[in-house]
This record gives structure tokens, C-alpha cells and sequence, in this order.
């Protein structure tokens, strides 16, 4: 029977990972996803959760223990942010590589230095390279859902999956979480069945060196190179739109609740600008979007949920009748801009869009965002634009001077 | 000898056809590990000359399993393999790290101390050649003082060694062993014997490098037994904190005919621009462990 009950986010991660009967978890504390963890600690030495817990050394050797704990079948799980995922970063590559669908949580927060605890997302904006996906939560309940949806999303595609959520803002903050009946979720999430098992019975060499050209085998079979292989990863990132749509749908089926696909929208019907972000900064958005309507002024929302693979198409069709689009988004890619806003960009050039499209970096190193400043930034956005200005970078309720 | 010799097993897991540098210390010693592993093991390597010899995908020439992992997460990687098997109801396979001293005295040490201080059940194999020797001979912590490598290349290595096996101990390991490919039956024994004791074992297996110590490949034998001879390389397994002379070491002990240092420095090209003072260092530091090992022998 589903539950509801008051929790935190770290705490809706960790009932995500039990429901998803989770046989490996590998921990390294850092603030804010240690309660996550320690939730898990706990129900492992009451004997309420059957898992192998490795408490290790470092968050490099966490997500090791992942890596080679999935190659021999088992299912994993992690949690960590900023300079922990930092810290990870080779082995996220080399989970990614392996093809290995491991499931973390990643708590948003900013990054070094000088030192910050608080929120923002430039620690997973920064792994966007790795070949893992990255799904961004709104809220405790999406955490859950997303975690359980992760796992089957990832053992269909066989690539990693990053369940993110913004620090202190979901991680620490209270709410009503509907807590799935553990049998519906064992219905919907079928055990992992890897692509390869290392055993003693049929003795392989995984990931040894490999040529950038193809060679034959012991048999005469010609194999992929390094550079097929890798076209492989990208084949499956892009192809797993797919299968998260279609988790998000069977979700919605069998628990009632659709967190969307690939991305959500709010009120972008009739929109004269539409507003684009992820995590809770899009959520703040939707209360910017209604002070707007209340002034007149017909705003909506487009909240990306995922954003690798990036929902190319999606994007175009949320954006394809918008005359003009704000992107605010808490991260940078320093000498550039967004890293939201150069990929919603690059989408929309293809579809031959020219909407005018400003960026506002906002909320870095947890710096409040309310929504009535999102709501004034849109405003002047709207003046500029009217007065001709189609491109624009702002970082709010920042001093630039 | 040779009835013990009758004793190893016959099935070869390291097949013909491999890619190491001709005279390698490695793969004279990884055929004699593998025998004593044997079948019912899974290995996890980082890069290293190890996963030269393992072959380039998509063949193999080890009929072991294997899992390559980079360059700092050997130790952990062994703690995955360990706890997936355990999740998956196959705690009769035996993990087994293994990497150069690179991958251990330096940039594998955070990982290794971490899985032995969690006395993880696995072997850490640590196939000592003093030196990144993949990478073409640049200075480690396994070095020892008077070496030329590419990246001490005029001056010499001016640090001692590191005493990794002394590191280990502080880990209250249930096994430690040194091993050398010149005594292949006392490598054999110790690793039978460290396949049957559960926890983090640790076991060192000094192997000398033709191209990166700078001697004729024909002469790898001869080297490694002349590292013993003289007492830079020291036989011995540590159970349960229990110390004991093994092999040529504990014959060297009982008889105290151990030979001077420079029998085993003048071979060898790497250590051709060695200071006087350096090799009385080298002298010095051979005997006083020596000495520290007699005692704990009687003790």
C-alpha cells in the first residue's frame, strides 16, 4: 500500500533507491546529500534494507565500487554534489564507457573556490560531458518518482543516469511525499539484467586498451574501435528519449503522477514570453509567470527535466511560436554563457527560430532567487527586446560593476 | 626443489603471445601467480605494464577474468567487484588486485588504504619495477635513491624508497608477503597460501625491468636473485603479525653470507651515475633493515 508522508528531499532519494531494491551502495559524505547516506545507514543496520553498503575512502572510490559492483550484475547506487562529482569525474567517464546503469542523486551545489555549500548547478552542468543523463527534479515527490524511473530508464539504454536536485532548496526543505507501494514499484522496475557479467565461467578482459581502428578476434569477427564504441554511447544517449518518455508515461500509469518527459510546461498556450530553467529555479518560475498574467502580461513556463540527452525537438516545439524567451539558469560556462541558454540556442537553429533569447545567470553559490525578481528581470527583458535588443546576458542581483 | 616444482600446477593462464618487453620480471612472475590463483578468481588491473601484457581488445592473452580499471581505483575497484559478488551470491570468487608501484606506493595508496582498512576480503598484488616503466622509467616512490629515470635524468633519484610494506602493516593485514620471479616456488607458495586466508591481503612481488634498470634481458633471473642476495630484496611473509624468513632469505639469515649491494648496483645502467655516498646509503640502509628483520625473526 502507497503512504504519503513529510520528508525531506535526501530523504525522498533514499526511499527512491530502497523502493528500487538497490544491492549495492557505495557512501562518502559531503554536504548537503550526506542524509541521503545516512538515511540508508540507518535502515541497513536495522535490517530494514537489504544492501551491500561500502562506506569508502573518497567519492573516486565511490563511484569505483559502482562501476565494478555493476560489471559482475549488481544494481548501485550513489549520492554526492559539487566537489564530491568533481572528484568522481574520471569515473563517471568510465561508467558511462562501461555502458553501466548506475543510478546517483546529485544535490546541486555550488563549487571551489572559494568554498560555497550552497546551491547552485554548475557541479552537474559540469559533468554534461560524461555520457551520463541528467534528469533536474521540481520537487521531493519528483525525487522519488525519478530515482525509481531512473533505474528503468537506465537498465533499458544501458547508460548511467544522474538524478538531480538543488541543494538545501529540495534536499533539506519538508513536504508530502506519496511513498509507492514497494510491490507496484517491483511490477513496474523488472531486476537488472546487465549486457555483460564478468565470471569466472566465460573469462573476458573488460575495457582493455583498444585501437582507434577495428580488429578481428580470435575468431576472425572484425570488432568495434575506440571510436565506434563511442558513436555506440551517443547512439544510446540520444536513443534513450525514448525510453524516458515512455518510463514517464508507464509511471503515470501505474502510480498516477507524470513529472513529464522530457520537459513540462506552465500556461505557454497564448505565451508572449516564455520563460526556460531547470530544478526549482523553473519552479519559482511558474509563481513569476502568474504575477505577470496578473499585470497583463501573458508569460509561461518551459522547465527542462532533462537535459542530456537534450530534448532537441521538444525544445522547438515548446519554443516554436514564442516571441521571446528568457532562460534563467544557475550555472555558467565562463567565457561564454548558460550552458541552458547555448543549448536551447543551438536547438532552436536548426528549426530555422530566431526568437530573441536572453540569459540570466542567477542564484550562484545558493544566492536567493525570489519570484517576483524573475518576474522584474522578464519585464525589462521584454523592454529590451521591444527596443531591439535580441541577445542579452544578465547576472542577477549581481554586482558587475 | 624439484619434487615441489612437480607440485605447481600444470594449467597455464597466461597463454604465449603476449606483449611484454623481452626478460620481463612481470610476466616471468605473473605465470606463477596465475597457477596459484587459478580458476575461480576475478583480477582487476589499472594501466599499467600489466594491461600491456593482457592484450589489446579484442583479445586476450590471460584466460582469467578481468576487469580494467584507472589509474587511482584499483583497491576500490577489487571493493566493487567484492561487494557485487556478495550481492549476487558468489562469495567463493577471489578478487584480485593487482598494479605496479605506481598504482600503489603513489597514486593507488588512498584507495588500497582505504580497502584494507575496511579489510576488505581480496589480494592486493603490488608488482614492484621501481618506476612508471609503462610510461618509459620516470621516477615513483618505489625508486630507490641513485636511479636515473627519465625524469631524474642528469642528478639520479635523491629519496630513499618507500617502505610500502611497512604502510601495510599498519593495516593489521591477516597476510603480507614480498616475492621475487627469481624464486618462482616461494612466490607460488605464498600466493596458494593467500588465496586460502580471508580479508585485505597484500602481497609484493619485487621484478626487476630490462629496459628501465638498464640490463640485458637474458639477465632478469640473475638480477632478481642478486636483489636477494644482497638484501635490498628481503623474503618474507608477515601472518597475523607473525613475522618469517622465507625461501633464499631465511637461508641468507641462518647463514649471514649476504653480499655487498654494489654486486647487484654494478649490473644495472640506471644506477651508473650512483654517488659513492649513495651506495654507502643504500649499504647502510640494506643492513639496518636486515638487522630490524633478524630481530623480529627471533623475537
Amino acid at each position: 500500500m502507497s503512504h504519503a508522508e513529510i520528508m525531506t528531499g535526501n530523504q525522498a532519494a533514499a526511499w527512491g533507491a530502497k523502493l528500487s531494491k538497490v544491492q549495492v551502495i557505495s557512501a562518502y559524505p559531503i554536504t548537503p546529500s550526506t542524509p541521503i547516506t545516512e538515511t540508508i545507514s540507518q535502515w541497513v543496520e536495522r535490517g530494514e534494507f537489504k544492501t551491500e553498503y561500502i562506506r569508502v575512502e573518497s567519492e573516486h572510490s565511490v563511484m569505483t565500487v559502482c562501476v565494478s559492483a555493476s560489471t559482475v550484475g549488481a544494481r548501485t547506487f550513489t549520492a554526492t554534489c559539487s566537489h564530491g562529482l568533481l572528484y568522481m569525474h574520471e569515473q563517471l567517464h568510465w561508467a558511462a564507457g562501461s555502458r553501466l546503469p548506475i543510478v546517483m542523486a546529485c544535490v546541486n551545489r555550488a563549487v571551489g573556490a572559494p568554498w560555497s555549500i550552497f546551491n547552485d548547478q554548475q557541479d552537474s552542468i559540469a559533468q554534461r560531458d560524461t555520457g551520463w543523463i541528467q534528469i533536474y527534479c521540481r520537487d521531493n515527490q519528483e525525487i522519488l518518482d525519478s530515482i525509481i524511473q531512473a533505474y528503468r530508464i537506465a537498465e533499458q539504454v544501458y547508460c548511467p543516469v544522474m538524478v538531480c536536485f538543488d541543494g538545501f532548496i529540495l534536499s533539506h526543505t519538508m513536504m508530502p511525499v506519496e511513498i509507492p507501494d514497494a510491490e507496484a514499484v517491483c511490477r513496474f522496475l523488472p531486476p537488472y539484467q546487465p549486457h555483460t557479467i564478468l565470471k569466472p565461467e566465460t573469462p573476458r578482459n573488460i575495457n582493455p586498451v583498444i585501437f582507434p581502428w577495428q580488429r578481428r578476434d580470435a575468431e576472425g569477427v572484425l570488432r568495434d574501435g575506440y571510436m565506434d564504441m563511442r558513436w555506440k554511447l551517443q547512439h544510446a544517449l540520444e536513443g534513450s528519449r525514448a525510453a524516458i518518455v515512455e518510463t514517464g508515461r508507464a509511471y503515470a500509469e501505474a502510480f498516477g503522477r507524470d513529472h513529464g518527459g522530457m520537459l513540462w510546461t506552465y500556461r505557454t498556450e497564448d505565451a508572449e514570453v516564455l520563460i526556460a530553467g531547470m530544478g526549482s529555479l523553473a519552479t519559482e518560475a511558474t509563481t513569476a509567470a502568474d504575477i505577470l498574467r496578473d499585470e497583463g502580461i501573458r508569460a509561461g513556463v518551459v522547465g527542462v527535466r532533462v537535459y542530456r540527452p537534450f530534448p532537441r525537438e521538444e525544445i522547438r516545439e515548446a519554443f516554436k511560436n514564442a516571441p521571446a524567451i528568457c532562460v534563467f539558469e544557475k550555472n555558467i560556462s565562463y567565457g561564454y554563457e548558460g550552458a541552458l541558454s547555448a543549448d536551447i540556442k543551438a536547438a532552436l537553429y536548426g528549426a530555422g527560430i530566431r526568437t530573441p533569447i536572453h540569459n540570466f545567470i542567477a542564484g550562484l553559490g545558493g544566492r536567493d532567487v525570489k519570484a517576483r525578481e524573475l518576474a522584474e528581470a522578464v519585464r525589462s527583458s521584454l523592454s529590451a527586446i521591444a527596443a531591439g535588443t535580441s541577445e542579452r546576458q544578465t547576472w542577477l542581483n549581481c554586482v558587475t560593476e | 626443489m624439484p619434487e615441489k616444482l612437480f607440485k605447481i600446477h600444470k594449467e597455464e593462464y597466461m597463454l604465449p603471445g603476449n606483449r611484454t618487453c623481452s626478460g620481463c620480471g612481470l610476466a616471468l612472475a605473473y605465470r606463477y601467480v596465475l597457477k596459484a590463483l587459478r580458476e575461480n578468481t576475478i583480477l582487476t588491473l589499472p594501466a599499467s605494464c600489466l594491461t600491456v601484457l593482457h592484450g589489446l581488445y579484442p583479445t586476450t592473452s590471460v584466460a582469467i577474468p578481468c576487469l580494467n580499471c584507472t589509474f587511482a581505483s584499483t583497491a576500490a575497484s577489487a571493493s566493487g567487484l567484492v561487494a557485487g559478488l556478495a550481492a549476487m551470491n558468489r562469495s567463493d570468487i577471489t578478487v584480485v588486485a593487482i598494479a605496479g608501484d605506481g598504482g600503489t606506493f603513489d597514486i593507488g595508496i588512498q584507495a588500497l588504504s582505504g580497502a584494507a582498512e575496511r579489510n576488505t576480503d581480496f589480494i592486493f598484488v603490488c608488482y614492484d619495477n621501481e618506476g612508471y616503466m609503462n610510461t618509459g622509467t620516470q621516477r615513483s616512490s618505489a625508486t630507490p635513491a641513485g636511479a636515473l629515470t627519465t625524469t631524474t635524468p642528469f642528478l639520479t633519484k635523491q629519496q630513499n624508497k618507500k617502505d610500502m610494506m611497512k604502510i601495510m602493516e599498519g593495516h593489521d593485514l591477516p597476510y603480507l608477503a614480498t616475492t621475487s620471479p627469481s624464486f618462482p616456488i616461494d612466490l607460488y607458495e605464498k600466493f596458494v597460501k593467500a588465496k586460502r586466508i580471508k580479508g585485505s591481503r597484500y602481497l609484493q612481488i619485487a621484478t626487476p625491468c630490462p629496459p628501465g634498470w638498464v640490463f640485458p634481458p637474458k639477465d632478469t633471473v640473475k638480477i632478481g636473485r642478486l636483489a636477494v642476495e644482497t638484501g635490498i630484496v628481503v623474503l618474507y611473509e608477515i601472518e597475523d603479525g607473525k613475522f618469517r624468513f622465507t625461501g633464499r632469505s631465511k637461508t641468507l639469515a641462518e647463514k649471514g653470507n649476504r653480499v655487498p649491494v654494489i654486486n647487484f648496483v654494478e649490473k644495472q645502467g640506471r644506477f651508473k651515475k650512483m654517488s659513492m655516498e649513495q651506495l654507502g646509503q643504500l649499504q647502510r640502509s640494506v643492513d639496518q633493515k636486515w638487522n630490524e628483520f633478524l630481530r623480529r625473526a627471533e623475537a
